[in-house]
């Protein structure tokens, strides 16, 4: 019993983490069917504004919101300098450019900063552990899943209930068409940036809370399970991409716990060779999107 | 015909011109350099053949470098070394100890294999999933490098590599490497390749199987690419599993996309130029160093300016410097009497 509840806590935490990156990928995939390699990057900036302002003697939860709100502004400048200019053009460069603009953020933090980790401050609450049904958990498990429900349900309802995001669903639907209706295209993915930059941000600081530093490659990871998910739960579908997210954690715990020692560290080797044979079954993914549209 | 000789002509003296300088200097900084960039353009050269006719991102191809790399190492350390740079080594390698120069060649090989085993269900792909099925290709291409420990001695630097290459090898390969791109680009099966990069369905309509096309682009593509990352194994003499990621499949991209991935006009041009470059900035770093600018070492610098760069091309001219037509064919136009096309 405690060993059914120390699981399922694990899963639905690591679950709600991955099912937060998964999200913020898909939301800028869906409307433009590109694919932005520097998501990780608004993680790092996030940890870095944390970094940064630590020595001020601000209440966390200000510093909390500084490191966010930097990741949204990110988010949008990825937009403008990364995909706006070559969007039209090409796929590939595209594909390039936001590439260089991840390499370009890594190494400003490289030579600005420090190729070390740097220490984030984190309230006292994410130390401490919780005794639940004889499962001893880390407190932060705990406000991830908390997190995590919150901001899907939010997330749900901006998509379901407001202008903004149904003018958004329209245009993941049939760019053109929704265009064509007047939803104003520009401001419909910068909006999708900064919904993504926001997620980052947010499951940047639960990220970064497992290990209380930051180092200029802390993107990576994030941006690799973001792209895991994502693909199992159907490239486009934003349902797919949550579904996705806690199957990955699912995989990954239940590996952790059978996988032998020796083959455990080859475990993202199996994970992406599973995503290349997902791929391969279903292109489309496992949860079929809506139907394709026009890319401008 | 006459306007791809011309090409190989001018590239190809490019390249040799760039060796005998080099040379003729006689600074051992220089034969470095020179090196180098005779490695890099077969790098470059073989991503071009798949990236360039095919139209598909690919991220794979440092992965197989460090195929190419490793597979080398295996088979050309000395005996004697081979039980303290790699203690567990399966005891069927532990005897073999070909010339470097066989080695190399059959690490290609070895890379093409693999190549041709992985990738054949995965040219099926187009546009975003073949793009992050490559990037989880090379995901997974590492993960196994830094962990099969007893081929590879793990994520510790594997030494005892015996130094084999030089400028003058490095340059024949370069220039075999130009030839077979050329070559491919202007077969049935590159131009049929290149008809599906630029209208996929009409050229499916007109019977091109476009799988199997891109199959042949990525083994040819990664014969050279082991084949330069053995070349490189043997340069440098020791390396670890961190020298094939990202960081330089950012530096080989951001060659042939400078210079333009769809000719090869482009991706020596690239090479050359990112090459200078770089070279460049790194030098400027070592000098801030040494000045002590700041209290840390300056690094990453190169990386912010060829990103910059990368980006800047990109937005200005996104089929890079040389989008469409190869350096010969340009110049026929210009100066020669109006050729046939052929």
């Amino acid at each position: 019993m405690t060993f059914a509840i120390q699981f399922l806590i694990n899963v639905l935490s690591l679950g709600g983490a991955y099912a937060l990156m998964a999200l913020g990928l898909v939301i800028v995939y869906g409307i433009l069917r590109l694919v932005n390699f520097a998501y990780g990057e608004l993680i790092m900036v996030t940890g870095y504004t944390l970094f940064l302002i630590s020595g001020s003697a601000l209440p966390w939860f200000v510093m909390a919101a500084a490191a966010v709100a930097m990741a949204v502004v990110t988010g949008i400048a990825t937009d403008y300098i990364a995909f706006r200019p070559v969007r039209a053009k090409s796929v590939t460069a595209v594909l390039i450019t936001s590439f260089a603009f991840s390499t370009l953020l890594q190494n400003a933090a490289l030579l600005f900063i420090s190729p070390r980790p740097r220490v984030i401050p984190l309230p006292e609450i994410f130390s401490r552990t919780v005794e639940i049904g004889g499962a001893i958990t880390p407190m932060r498990n705990l406000l991830t899943i908390a997190a995590a429900v919150i901001l899907l349900a939010l997330f749900a309802f901006l998509m379901r209930r407001t202008v903004l995001g149904i003018a958004m669903r329209a245009a993941a639907t049939n760019f053109t068409m929704a265009r064509m209706l007047g939803v104003p295209a520009n401001l419909i993915i910068s909006s999708a940036f900064a919904i993504s930059g926001f997620i980052a941000g947010v499951v940047g600081l639960l990220w970064m809370g497992r290990i209380g530093t930051v180092v200029p490659g802390i993107g990576l990871e994030p941006l690799l399970v973001a792209f895991i998910a994502t693909i199992i739960g159907g490239m486009r579908s934003l349902t797919g991409a949550v579904i996705g997210g806690f199957v990955l954690a699912f995989i990954d715990t239940s590996l952790n716990y059978t996988l032998p020692q020796e083959l455990l560290k080859f475990r993202d080797a199996f994970t992406f060779s599973l995503v290349i044979l997902i791929l391969l079954w279903r292109p489309e993914g496992l949860m079929r999107g809506p139907a394709t549209g026009q890319r401008t | 015909m006459k306007r791809n000789l011309l090409t190989f002509f001018i590239l190809g003296g490019l390249i040799l011109l760039a060796v005998v300088a080099s040379q003729v200097v006689g600074i051992r900084l220089y034969d470095r350099v020179a090196t180098n960039l005779c490695i890099s353009l077969t790098l470059v050269l073989g991503l071009q053949v798949f990236m360039g006719n095919s139209g598909i991102l690919s991220f794979a191809h440092i992965g197989f470098m460090g195929i190419g790399a490793y597979a080398s190492a295996l088979l050309t350390i000395p005996t004697m070394m081979k039980g303290m740079a790699l203690p567990d080594l399966y005891p069927f390698l532990k005897d073999v100890q070909l010339s470097p120069y066989i080695a190399i060649a059959v690490s290609g090989l070895v890379a093409a294999l693999v190549a041709a085993i992985v990738s054949y269900p995965l040219m099926r792909l187009s546009d975003a999933a073949a793009v992050i099925t490559s990037f989880a290709l090379l995901v997974v291409l590492h993960t196994v490098m830094t962990h099969w420990s007893a081929l590879t001695n793990g994520p510790r630097t594997l030494f005892g590599v015996p130094k084999a290459t030089d400028v003058k090898l490095a340059a024949l390969v370069a220039l075999l490497a130009l030839v077979t791109a050329l070559a491919f680009k202007e077969s049935r099966t590159g131009k049929l390749l290149r008809a599906s990069r630029d209208d996929e369905r009409a050229a499916a309509a007109v019977g091109a199987r476009i799988p199997q096309l891109r199959w042949r682009a990525f083994i040819l593509a990664a014969l050279f690419t082991g084949i330069g990352g053995a070349l490189w194994g043997h340069f440098i003499t020791s390396f670890s599993p961190r020298a094939f990621y990202l960081k330089e499949t950012f530096l080989i991209l951001s060659m042939l996309v400078i210079g333009g991935a769809n000719t090869v006009t482009g991706a020596v041009i690239g090479t050359f130029i990112v090459t200078a470059a770089y070279e460049s900035l790194r030098g400027i770093e070592g000098l801030l160093n040494e000045a002590k600018v700041s209290s840390q070492p300056v690094i990453g610098l190169t990386e912010i300016v060829l990103a910059l760069a990368m980006m800047a091309i990109l937005v200005l001219r996104p089929g890079g410097l040389f989008p469409t037509r190869e350096i010969g064919a340009l110049l026929a136009r210009r100066f020669g009497r109006p050729e046939k096309s052929g």
